[in-house]
């Protein structure tokens, strides 16, 4: 019992670092450069040369892969922190000052939560154009409410301690009390969600995409590859097996490694 | 002289590779009260449910224990179940979490009966209003239709007791059933148990940690320490006359009393609260009306002078807390106002920060009072945070070490985390803290009440001493009679939000005048005195 939960942390860290250390590599090196198209070359299956084959321009798909896996980490890990940013802070005042501020803060995040992530993008889509920066303001936005519940969650209990008692006592306001006490003891809870966070910005990412509402021609994106490999599923199939593939695994691994987080941060020490 | 009714030989568990109980050995006869008495952490817990064979998975046992004759050890879970509730009662600590929160009291009952025999539903709730009956819970008034959150904490231990009885089980095991209730509660329910042994030549385990609780009840103790029985025997010769070292030691530390000169009087009030009133909003009932709001604190007056120990006693939801809270400032009164060092503290913005220093606090639960991530060093200094200009770097550690030593820690535990100590040792750091500003007054709430006995003389004794070294006074917040007995100088005694009687502390004891203290005072389980 205790060793799976334990492989099930150690497959979800490498299979995250493994996603992450590609998209770093991507940055300086790729087997081609996936932005030179060669039609000689186009919808050749997976050989020694182009070992996840080419695409119907050419592209080799390996390196149109790494270089979406940048696409990937960087919506997901720049909308996670626009989420820890504003919703953490929020939560945090929320549960210090109680009373009309919390029920304002929290209720405004209620009509956030209202919309999903998609919805709010196509909007944004509308007003300012497509773009990898209005998906990751979109998906972030969506994270605002959910950093700002689980941190008032895990302050309000805090506050019932007697340390925070014990500091008030020390004559310390409630916003130093938050950032001294409270914040050192919600980064656990506040890893764990952003884990969890993470995988859901890599969907929503995969998902805008797909529909053409993130990052725009020639960056390579997973969602899009899985959109134009679509036409072509019966001539080459392995197109959409690629990034499908990579998309379920990262976030396979992103989810593994949030689970053994939680759990860890559970176990009575 | 008869079998015994419950036998247990040479008993050792060990629990993961930590040996928890050795070699242990004891009896009890039908209609004999055996007080098993030790220290938490002694053993006394998990040698009951060893009884029951209610150990967890990882835990391994020797040895047997035998109930009238048949031997329970090597049973089965499933064939231990029918024993369990049938020949064996038990009750526990915390009335809180023991009985079902949505189930009718009547029906929780009913269910023990249910699960043993085959019986009709009428028959139960029949059964079950006599068992209810007995517990001094008269099942006409109702009372078999009521939920638990509606009951009081010793209502609910007497649902409890009416569960572990409603079998008439020839054994009952009682793990602390009284701790968790106040003094005139606690002797209600010992009562009640003492006659129900009496009336149906039952045998009762009674675990616990209060010598003067095993003094009233049991006809024979065992003392546990450290997992073995140092000592058993009659209740009244081993009270009086004990063999061991370690059941003398627990007999002084219960008796503990600090020898003091009578304080000067004279000295000026450092703290004074007049006629504090504050009120807690309920929720409204009608839309047209808002509710009468619950008074917890009505018109109440105290004052400390300075260097002086004041006991302030009541039992739990009688306002202490409430009080303490705004003397502290932490919550502000709908009436009245606390002055301290002569000056308006309570609702006065601007002295606040200035004032605060003069008065910190210790509070009850040692493991909840400190944050985990910070060092005892960071811990101990947060108080600084009073100071116009706080000390720095090495006059900060200076002074820490100072405290630390004070109290009886060493230096060097200054960078250590609060995870590293005892629950004693975490109650020095606690009153460290309050120190390091030196104060005019300390509050005290509770601060000895998770303490075992030992523990808590070595911690009052070290308050006496330091109230004298540094002339501070304190308030010391307790529900227990023995502890404020123990230190104060002078005692107010609190019940439903007022101040019934104020006195010195020994001749309030000696000649309470007001009913509600004749009845505390009556009511506190004494220690025979040779």
């Amino acid at each position: 019992m205790k060793d799976s939960r334990h492989t099930g942390l150690i497959a979800g860290a490498v299979i995250t670092a493994f996603f992450i250390g590609m998209a770093l590599i991507a940055q300086y090196w790729t087997p081609f450069d996936p932005r030179v198209l060669l039609i000689v070359d186009k919808l050749q299956a997976p050989n020694t040369h182009h070992w996840f084959g080419t695409d119907q321009l050419g592209r080799d798909v390996l390196s149109m892969i790494m270089l979406g896996a940048q696409t990937s980490v960087g919506v997901a890990a720049l909308s996670v922190i626009i989420g820890v940013f504003v919703g953490v802070p929020l939560g945090l005042f929320a549960a210090a000052r109680r009373g009309a501020i919390d029920e304002l803060v929290m209720r405004g995040n209620d009509v956030i939560f209202a919309f999903p992530a998609l919805l709010l993008a196509i909007l944004m889509t509308a007003v300012f154009g497509p773009g990898a920066v209005n998906a990751i303001i979109a998906i972030g936005i969506f994270n605002i409410p959910v950093f700002a519940r689980v941190t008032r969650a895990g302050a309000l209990q805090l506050w019932t301690r007697d340390y925070a008692l014990a500091a008030r006592v020390a004559g310390k306001g409630p916003f130093r009390i938050s950032w001294e006490h409270m914040l050192p003891n919600l980064v656990g809870l506040l890893v764990v969600q952003g884990t969890i966070q993470f995988s859901l910005g890599v969907i929503a990412e995969a998902g805008l995409s797909y529909v053409g509402l993130s990052a725009q021609p020639p960056t390579p994106s997973w969602g899009r590859m899985l959109n134009e490999a679509q036409t072509l599923t019966a001539l080459a199939p392995y197109l959409a097996l690629f990034p499908g593939f990579a998309v379920l695994l990262f976030v396979l691994g992103l989810n593994l490694l949030g689970e053994g987080l939680r759990r860890r941060a559970e176990r009575p020490s | 002289m008869t079998a015994p009714l419950l036998e247990i030989a040479d008993l050792s568990v060990a629990i993961g590779a930590t040996r928890i109980i050795e070699n242990l050995s004891l009896q009890v006869h039908a209609g004999e009260i055996l007080g098993l008495v030790g220290a938490s952490g002694s053993g006394k817990s998990v040698t009951a449910l060893a009884v029951m064979q209610l150990l967890p998975p990882s835990a391994t046992m020797t040895g047997t224990v035998r109930l009238r004759g048949e031997t329970l050890t090597g049973k089965t879970d499933a064939q231990m179940q029918p024993i369990r509730g049938r020949d064996v009662g038990m009750v526990f600590q915390e009335p809180m979490t023991a009985l079902n929160p949505l189930m009718r009291i009547g029906d929780q009952v009913a269910e023990t009966l249910r699960l043993h025999s085959a019986v009709s539903a009428l028959a139960a709730r029949e059964a079950a209003r006599e068992a209810l009956d007995l517990a001094g819970l008269s099942g006409e008034q109702g009372a078999l239709d009521r939920f638990p959150y509606e009951l009081s904490g010793g209502q609910r231990q007497r649902v409890a007791i009416a569960m572990a009885m409603v079998m008439s089980p020839p054994l009952l095991i009682a793990d602390e059933p009284t701790t968790a209730l106040d003094v005139i509660t606690q002797a209600q329910v010992l009562r009640l148990l003492q006659e129900l042994v009496r009336a149906r030549n039952m045998g009762l385990v009674l675990v616990t940690h209060d010598l003067a609780v095993m003094a009233q009840l049991a006809d024979r103790v065992a003392v546990m320490h450290q997992g073995e029985i140092v000592e058993q025997g009659a209740t009244p010769e081993l009270l009086l006359r004990p063999r061991h070292p370690y059941t003398a030691a627990l007999l002084a530390a219960a008796a503990f009393t600090h020898k003091r000169v009578a304080r000067q009087v004279s000295s000026p009030e450092v703290l004074q609260a007049c006629g504090i009133i504050r009120e807690y909003p309920r929720q409204r009932r009608s839309l047209w009306r808002a509710a009468a709001p619950l008074r917890a604190l009505d018109d109440v007056s105290l004052s400390v002078h300075a260097g002086e120990t004041v006991g302030l006693v009541g039992e739990s939801g009688s306002g202490k807390s409430s009080l303490l809270r705004v003397i502290l400032a932490l919550d502000r009164s709908q009436a009245g106002q606390v002055r301290l060092l002569g000056e308006e503290f309570s609702n006065a913005a601007g002295n606040l920060h200035r004032l605060r220093r003069a008065i910190q606090v210790v509070f009850q639960d040692p493991y909840g009072s400190f944050d985990p991530k910070w060092t005892v060093e960071r811990l101990i200094a947060e108080p600084f945070f009073l100071l116009n200009a706080p000390p720095l770097a090495a006059e900060r550690r200076r002074k820490v070490a100072i405290v630390l030593e004070q109290v009886g820690l060493a230096a060097t535990d200054a960078q250590r985390l609060p995870h590293e100590f005892s629950g004693g040792e975490r109650q020095r750091i606690a009153i460290a803290r309050a120190l390091i500003t030196e104060p005019a007054v300390i509050a005290f709430d509770e601060a000895v009440s998770a303490l075992d006995v030992l523990l808590r003389e070595q911690i009052l004794e070290l308050l006496a001493q330091l109230a004298e070294r540094l002339n501070v006074a304190y308030l010391f917040v307790s529900h227990d009679l023995q502890v404020i007995r123990a230190i104060a100088d002078r005692v107010y005694v609190m019940q439903r939000g007022r101040i019934v009687e104020e006195g010195p502390t020994e001749s309030v004891f000696a000649s309470p005048r007001h009913a509600y203290t004749q009845a505390l005072i009556a009511a506190t389980p004494k220690l025979p005195v040779n």
